[in-house]
């Protein structure tokens, strides 16, 4: 069990960690990033799955269902649609075929 | 069936944990540099896959969670089966134009998750902490605004919800939605009212405020706000993580909520503008119309004189805007750029930091198109490049582009950093009528005398050029 002295102590490093990755990237890369974190926070997946797994009653059954449901549906999602996006971030000269498209 | 004993399953999860904790943060590291992107996103993916499947595990190592495990593990197979299949199709099949929706709709399901555990944890009746109480209801009324706000903000982009509401006392509305909310989550977190009735009435208090707080905000500022909910659905799951014990979720949340916050904070910087007014204030909608009118006409081109007068220029700089994405016209732009490249003119890409409808927005549809990152540049890098350019061609952008941020005190937009496409010798402008842009701001670019409007659908307006450049020789 985290002790609540530790558990700020996470946050605060984990909040800077966060900071200083992000804080020198080209604009170029907003919107990949931007899906990227959106991905890396569908580890609220694990949440859901315990939450679950500790379900008791139909109630808590039927929410816990929903949010794994909803949480597998932000990190697969998400990882989709980052990689299709960074697929196409290339230096000329690397290619010349247009991208996919539909 | 019980391969292995509690102990070694508990030390499997936290171990693996810790794994899964630093490959999100390397993968998020990799993913700031456009030539290490796509190895980030892979071992940000493998710590996914890791995360998940030592979960798996969870009902070996907690003795208590055994006596439902069955019928839960079958659900969570299932919810997991239904929910990634179904986002993977989706994510798949849709198109880069589309990509801002998805994103707030894969951001929201994010946010639901975390207030749907919120959910499951505050309805058990029972022996709980303060402190757990606390988290327990912040991270539900966080993740319960990011979803529904989410919600609100796909309907938008996805063209489901035409207009902004927005009336008299609307600011009030909102504030007593988030004076109730707030307090019967003190109720709750307090231990006063555990009941079912008070927890439900939490949560759909916590939806509505979403969509009360969502509906009134306009496409321009749609970047923000989803860079907002990103990082508001990251501390959510944080809080999560806290009620859970779960370390994984602590870092992962708090990395995302942070980075997020960064993220939102840039992209209202180049709108010079406070997060607070985008949420607060209605930008174009209400306030713009008493800007007053500029003088001048517009004047209109052919299509084929102004591929002529681009045939022989030596360096132009291509403005993309939102009218590019709504009109799919990426493909046909690079086209032209090619075409003229053949020719010996110099083509860049100029791009606005809020150009489009998510931070970014024109850097990925032009990617899509095949331009290469190196022939696209910064509001920062190209501005002092205008006055020696031959031709601006702005597609579908407006605001991005209005000087009347510069020298208008008036204007809403007064302040907010520019592309300075006025300066170039000659503007081309492909608009599709004589309207006002998204904010309802006239546009003194588009009454300049070295400005010339080629009004059309941006796709065809595009390929006319091309057709005109190619009769050329």
């Amino acid at each position: 069990m985290l002790s609540g002295v530790v558990a700020v102590y996470i946050f605060m490093l984990a909040a800077f960690t966060g900071y200083e990755v992000i804080s020198r990237v080209p604009v170029i890369l907003h919107t990949p990033l931007m899906s990227g974190s959106n991905f890396v926070h569908g580890i609220v997946l694990v949440g859901a799955m315990f939450a679950l797994f500790n379900a008791a009653s139909l109630l808590e059954q039927i929410i816990g269902f929903v949010g794994v449901l909803l949480a597998a549906g932000n990190a697969v999602g998400g990882y989709v649609v980052t990689e299709r996006m960074l697929e196409m971030f290339k230096s000329s000269g690397v290619r010349k075929t247009p991208g996919r498209h539909k | 069936m019980q391969l292995i004993d509690a102990s070694v399953a508990k030390w499997v999860i936290d171990t693996a944990y810790i794994l899964v904790a630093f490959l999100f943060v390397t993968g998020l590291k990799r993913m700031s540099s456009p030539a290490t992107a796509r190895g980030g996103i892979f071992w940000a993916g493998l710590g996914m896959v890791i995360a998940t499947l030592v979960t798996f595990l969870a009902p070996i190592a907690k003795q208590e969670l055994a006596a439902l495990a069955h019928t839960n593990m079958t659900l969570v197979i299932i919810a997991i089966s239904l929910g990634g299949v179904l986002a993977w199709w989706s994510g798949k099949r849709v198109a880069m134009t589309d990509m801002p929706q998805m994103i707030a709709l894969y951001n929201g399901m994010g946010g639901g998750a975390a207030a749907a555990i919120s959910a499951v944890e505050l309805y058990k009746t029972g022996t709980h902490g303060a402190a757990f109480n606390i988290l327990a209801v912040l991270g539900g009324l966080i993740g319960s605004i990011s979803f529904s706000g989410s919600g609100i903000a796909f309907g938008k982009l996805q063209g489901l919800i035409k207009r902004s509401f927005r009336f008299n006392g609307q600011q009030f509305i909102n504030v007593i939605f988030l004076i109730s909310t707030l307090a019967i989550g003190l109720l709750i977190a307090g231990g006063v009212t555990t009941g079912t009735a008070a927890v439900t009435s939490f949560f759909v208090l916590a939806l509505i405020l979403g969509i009360t707080m969502t509906l009134p905000i306009g496409g321009a500022d749609m970047p923000v706000v989803i860079s907002l909910y990103n990082a508001l659905t990251g501390l959510a799951v944080a809080f999560e993580g806290f009620v859970l014990d779960n370390v994984a979720m602590i870092i992962a949340g708090t990395v995302v909520g942070s980075a997020g916050t960064l993220l939102t904070q840039l992209m209202a910087k180049a709108m010079n503008r406070s997060l607070a007014n985008v949420l607060f204030s209605g930008f174009g909608e209400g306030a713009a119309t008493t800007s007053g009118p500029v003088s001048g006409s517009q004047k209109a081109i052919e299509a084929s004189d102004a591929g002529v007068m681009m045939a022989f220029a030596q360096k132009i700089i291509i403005v993309p805007g939102y009218g590019l994405a709504v009109a799919q016209a990426q493909h046909k732009v690079w086209e032209l750029a090619q075409l003229l490249q053949n020719r010996g003119v110099t083509v860049k890409f100029a791009i606005h930091p809020v150009a489009g409808r998510m931070p970014g927005h024109m850097n990925v549809l032009l990617a899509e198109a095949g331009v290469p990152y190196d022939l696209i540049a910064d509001l920062e890098e190209i501005n002092a490049e205008f006055e020696t350019t031959d031709v601006s061609l702005v597609i579908g952008a407006n605001d991005v582009v209005n000087p009347v941020a510069r020298n208008d005190k008036s204007s809403p937009i007064f302040g907010m950093p520019i592309l300075n496409a006025d300066q170039s010798r000659n503007v081309i402008v492909i608009k599709r009528g004589q309207g006002q842009g998204f904010s309802g701001i006239d546009n003194g670019l588009f009454y300049l005398d070295n400005t010339r409007m080629l009004y059309g659908d941006a796709q065809s307006a595009v390929n006319q050029l091309i057709q005109a450049i190619k009769s050329v020789e």
